[in-house]
């Protein structure tokens, strides 16, 4: 079977679950070799990618990979499509991978597809585009396939693969090594998962009025074990960092379940979050443009509904 | 300092956007044409850095002659001259072709410091700014919220999922930067005046030694096969909170399995 190479996400050592479903994904067009770069490879590392179902993994663990952007690993994943030259290669569509994908297209003079919801026969992938109104069929013309697959566009299943390792050396261009990070600086994420990765994400808008209130938001996200998001007329009033702004200028987010609370659902917001599988829209206007995407939509105060669902979701569970 | 900043022209996102039928490609007649709203910001940084440093800000855009209404906001808004790129034979190109065109161009046209919004509202892919650092060879500074020169040294905060990277290198370098990375100026109605006889050169492919085969539908490296406008949603059950608004949402929940 063609071989497909997926870039694993990884923090801390720790495969992040997007990988999971690229593995996923690529099992159902061909042979899955996952592609490790940088540090933090471990033992652990490698039986997770095995157990959905890579079947080859190629490990560049040097720290150089990660102390300069991008380049690195667009230069990595050139040389094994030059080495094993694979069907096609899949990256999640975060903001770094899309990066990686566009340099990795030049460099292999490959069509490269960015943020694909799906993947069939033939590498044909799916989109979403202008805020969910058109979905759109794209094929790569010219050279391997490069594709950029969003989070959540498919759900990973464990299926064991052989996992045969092998390391990879990289000689790192000067051109590559032009950018250098300096420093690295983490700011306080707390327990919940990561927006784009979330299979819940509770998001708050102008509704919620404040930062302090803001709270509440956060308790129904913890109580589903979700992530939290926010529109831009929240971040904008600076009630929440803007890391965590969902919509056309800010994150995209794909969950099976998005709560919109306070948010009235305009293109800016719905550009981000339209593709989500069910969406409960809780919102005081009774005309806000949200509740034509709901699958579930509570006219009320926010104040209110909020708080009970949470109760509720910590009762039921 | 020698400042290009890339701005595109995009659908109005407040109208209805549209592929066109007869080729799949962005239907540019069916909206209104606006400035991308990161593309602000670029011509913002570029204005700063410009008051704070020196030398000239000047703006590149491809795109269709309509595109020139882009070209002279960010003039109004204080940049000093342009470059449009505008042949027949762009159309259709993909973020390799376009990336091909403006890297052909920047050689052409020289710079110190390339910046860019960090994504299109239109077509969103988000890889402009690093395709054309690979192909000029200049260092990536991309997705910044705050970005520091200092002689010839480059230093910018790069957005990450968990913070900030500060991340260096030296001019030349490309710059994207994401937006409230500061706050763009409305044009004065003194800016919009002067912007009318600021020089605006026009490039063809010719001129600026694009070959044809790499660019336009014919030379894109990525086809849209189809596309169908989206079935809208089903319609969903929207209650009135009559008190146990929670309640109904968490019946909801549980009756998709997610409590």
């Amino acid at each position: 079977m063609a071989e497909i190479l997926v870039l694993v996400e990884h923090v801390d050592g720790e495969v992040k679950k997007v990988t999971l479903e690229l593995l996923t994904l690529a099992r159902s067009l061909g042979s899955p070799s996952a592609v490790w770069a940088g540090p933090g490879y471990s033992a652990e590392a490698k039986a997770r990618l095995g157990e959905y179902g890579a079947e080859r993994v190629y490990v560049a663990d040097s720290a150089e990979i990660v102390d300069h952007v991008v380049a690195p690993k667009a230069e990595l994943l050139a040389q094994l499509v030059s080495s094993a030259t694979p069907a096609a290669v899949l990256v999640a569509a975060t903001a770094e991978g899309k990066e990686i994908a566009g340099r990795l297209a030049i460099k292999t003079d490959s069509g490269v597809i960015t943020d694909a919801v799906g993947l069939g026969d033939g590498f044909v992938a799916e989109q979403s585009i202008f805020g969910g109104g058109v979905n759109v069929k794209s094929r790569v013309s010219k050279g391997t396939p490069i594709v950029a697959v969003r989070p959540n566009s498919t759900a990973p299943e464990a299926s064991a693969g052989a996992a045969a390792e092998e390391q990879v050396a990289v000689s790192l261009s000067d051109a590559a090594k032009a950018t250098k990070v300096v420093e690295r600086v983490k700011q306080e994420k707390g327990a919940r998962p990561e927006l784009t990765e979330a299979a819940i994400v509770v998001s708050g808008g102008r509704g919620v009025g404040s930062a302090e209130n803001f709270s509440i938001i956060e308790k129904l996200a913890d109580s589903l074990g979700a992530a939290v998001g926010a529109s831009r007329a929240a971040t904008d009033a600076g009630w929440y960092p803007h890391q965590f702004q969902v919509g056309q200028t800010g994150k995209t987010v794909s969950p099976q379940l998005y709560i919109a609370a306070g948010i009235s659902g305009a293109i800016q917001h719905r550009a981000g979050m339209q593709t989500a599988k069910t969406i409960i829209a809780i919102n005081k206007d009774p005309e806000a443009p949200i509740f034509e995407l709901a699958d579930f939509g509570v006219v009320g105060d926010l104040n209110q509904i909020v708080p009970q669902l949470t109760e509720e979701v910590g009762k039921r569970k | 300092m020698n400042i290009v900043v890339c701005v595109k022209q995009v659908p109005d996102t407040a109208t209805e956007r549209k592929l066109s039928s007869k080729d799949n490609t962005l239907d540019r007649d069916a909206a209104d044409g606006v400035i991308n709203e990161l593309c602000e910001y670029a011509v913002e940084e570029a204005l700063k850095i410009k008051e704070a440093h020196g030398g000239e800000v000047t703006v590149l855009t491809m795109g269709p002659s309509k595109a020139s209404d882009t070209i002279r906001k960010a003039l109004a808004m204080g940049a000093d001259k342009a470059v449009h790129l505008v042949d027949d034979a762009l159309h259709g190109s993909d973020a390799l072709s376009t990336s091909y065109a403006l890297a052909q161009t920047l050689k052409k046209i020289g710079y110190d410091l390339v910046i860019l919004g960090s994504e299109s509202t239109d077509a969103r892919t988000g890889v402009l700014a690093a395709m054309l650092a690979e192909r000029l060879g200049t260092p990536q500074l991309t997705l910044a919220r705050k970005v520091d020169i200092e002689g010839s040294s480059v230093t910018i905060e790069r957005v990450t999922d968990y913070g900030y990277d500060k991340v260096q290198a030296s001019l030349p370098a490309v710059v994207s930067v994401v937006e409230k990375i500061n706050e763009p100026r409305y044009p004065s109605f003194k800016g919009i005046m002067a912007a009318k006889k600021k020089p605006v050169q026009t490039l063809g492919v010719a001129d600026a030694e694009i070959d044809t085969a790499q660019v336009g539908l014919g030379g894109a490296w990525s086809e849209v096969t189809e596309f169908a406008v989206a079935p809208p949603r089903a319609a969903g059950t929207i209650v009135k909170d009559e008190g146990d608004g929670g309640s109904k949402a968490a019946d909801f929940l549980a009756s998709k399995k997610f409590i």
